[in-house]
Parts: structure tokens; sequence; C-alpha cells
């Protein structure tokens, strides 16, 4: 059976999210890319460099047409208030202003903008985006580009719980198994850059990222057995010689 | 003295000469920017593409050019 990703009434086929900053070059990113099987890529929208024009162009190596590009800056063209904000956090934990991306969203949602939106992982606020308009939940798992996993699982379940749009664990994922959780605690994606750019075979690690979410959502899918405290044999204890 | 022809306006936050009555298609064939790799905007709210011919620019518009890159 397919498992769809569907996000603002589109459907995916991956639930894995890859961000395209921080590699070698195009080329290395667009390898990347291509092995982790993600049908959405983040990117973000700068000022066209007038003066030299001749530099190699994302659009040249990723097509816009066969990948979805998410712009990390939604909606900025019409409203650059939200686009400032957008941009507004903690200087040193990059810790989204959750003030500033509430309002952000309340005008691009009004605007008619469909809005992903990069939170914390507190339940109360999440909540208030969705009833917002947020067409899915982003929390991080940990400070953006830390790679340190999921720090607080109790709230990312609670989000996800209380949640009726997608929740993709966006940011701090460090390697495979970090992925995997996040599928595993239900989350219906993850958004992942760092681990996958700085890590010494980029290529490598996202295709272990792909692996990672399909392994993570099937064991999710599956419902997993519960704790034990104590030992239980899987051989059984009759006959015995 | 001022030449009548010309309109400064300011082009990435930075001030820029064109002539008047540049329309966007005019203004991007001037930098050699192809249309289909950049979004424009101007004094704050984007301009679709099949508009370039009809957006005439004034003095002291603000035009920003963008385009994507690589981000997370």
């Amino acid at each position: 059976m397919q498992d769809v990703f569907t996000i603002a009434n589109k459907n995916f086929k991956s639930r894995l999210i890859v961000g395209t900053g921080k590699y070698k070059d195009f080329k290395e990113t667009a390898d990347a890319v291509k092995a982790s099987d993600a049908d959405i890529v983040t990117v973000a929208v700068r000022r066209v460099n007038i003066s030299d024009k001749n530099q190699p162009l994302l659009m040249d190596y990723l097509d816009p047409k066969s990948i979805t590009y998410l712009p990390n800056t939604a909606g900025c063209y019409t409203s650059e208030d939200a686009l400032r904000t957008r941009r507004l956090g903690d200087k040193k934990t990059l810790y989204p202003n959750m003030i500033e991306t509430i309002k952000s969203t309340e005008i691009l949602v009004k605007e008619g903008f469909e809005v992903m939106v990069y939170c914390t992982d507190d339940p109360i606020l999440s909540k208030k985006l969705e009833d917002t308009g947020a067409c899915a939940i982003m929390p991080l798992a940990a400070p953006i580009g830390s790679g340190i996993g999921i720090q607080n699982r109790t709230n990312i379940t609670l989000i996800k719980e209380q949640s009726t749009v997608p929740v993709i664990v966006d940011a701090g994922v460090g390697t495979a198994s970090d992925a995997t959780i996040a599928m595993e605690l239900g989350c219906d994606g993850v958004l992942v850059n760092t681990a996958i750019a700085e890590a010494k075979n980029p290529v490598l690690m996202a295709e272990s990222m792909k692996h990672a979410v399909l392994a993570g959502r099937k064991a999710f899918k599956a419902e997993r057995m519960k704790k034990r405290k104590y030992g239980c044999s899987s051989s059984p204890q009759e006959n015995l010689i | 003295m001022n030449n009548l022809n010309v309109a400064k306006i300011q082009l990435n936050g930075s001030p820029y000469e064109i002539n008047i009555e540049t329309n966007l298609n005019q203004l991007l064939n001037k930098l050699r920017i192809k249309k289909t790799k950049v979004a424009i905007e101007v004094n704050g709210a984007i301009v679709e593409k099949n508009k370039y011919p009809k957006v005439i620019l004034n003095k002291g518009d603000k035009v920003e050019i963008v385009h994507f890159i690589g981000g997370g």
C-alpha cells in the first residue's frame, strides 16, 4: 500500500525534505538530493548579484519542474515585514522568535500563502500556529545545525498527537538514527540539511537518511512491541531436553 | 545638467540609472538576466512574469531582483 505524504493538498512520495545549503558546490547538492530521493528541497531567496551574473544557478542543477522548491522565507515577496520577522531569532542559538513567527504566519495566511512553519517544540505555540492557519508544523529537534538529535521526545510526541496538519521535524538531526526516531514518534516527515551537507560523504549520508526515514515510518506503522522491565525468552520453555 | 532621458531607481539596494519608459523585460535584457530564473519585486509587491512588459519603471522605484540559492 502506498504511504502518501500530503501537505496542503499536494501529495509527495518521500517523507524526507532536504535543505540545499552548505554544500561544496551545486553538483554535490544535486547528487545528494538525488541520493536522498526527496521530492521537496528547501531553498533561500536572495538578491541576484547584478555585477556578477555568470555565477552558476541552483535551478540549473535542480529542476524546479521535477522537484518542489520550498523557499525557507516563504511568502517574502509580498510581505516585507513577514520576511524580516522570519529571519528574526536569537543570533547565538538561532531559536525562532515565536511571537514574531505567529505574527508573520497570520499575515502570510491572510495573503493566501500555504505556510509551513519552523517553530520551537512547544505544544501550546504549535497549536496556536495550527489555529493561525499553518499548513504544516515544523518543530525543531534541537538548535538548527547542532546535529544533536531530538532533545525532547515528549514534546514532539505531544505536538504530533494534537496536530491535524503534518508535523515535520526540522533542525537538529545529526545522523540517520535521529531521523528514524522522529519518524518512530509518529512525525509525518523530517527535514535535514547540515547532517547531510557536513557529513564527510554527503551523498552517502543522503542515501542513509532516505532509508532512516523509511525505516522509522515503517516501524511506526507496524506499532512497536511493549517494553518490559525484565527479560523474556523468545524460545519455548516446554519440552526441554 | 540633468539628463531628462534617464531616471534613477534603487536596484537591489543600490542606485541604478535606467532610460525613462524602461519596462521590466527591457531591464532584464539590459542586465542580461533570464526572466525564467528570477522573481522581481517593485516597491514591495511581486510582479507576475506576464506583466513584465507592462510594468514601466519610474524615478525612485525600488526594484528587487531575487533568485533561489542553496539554503536549509
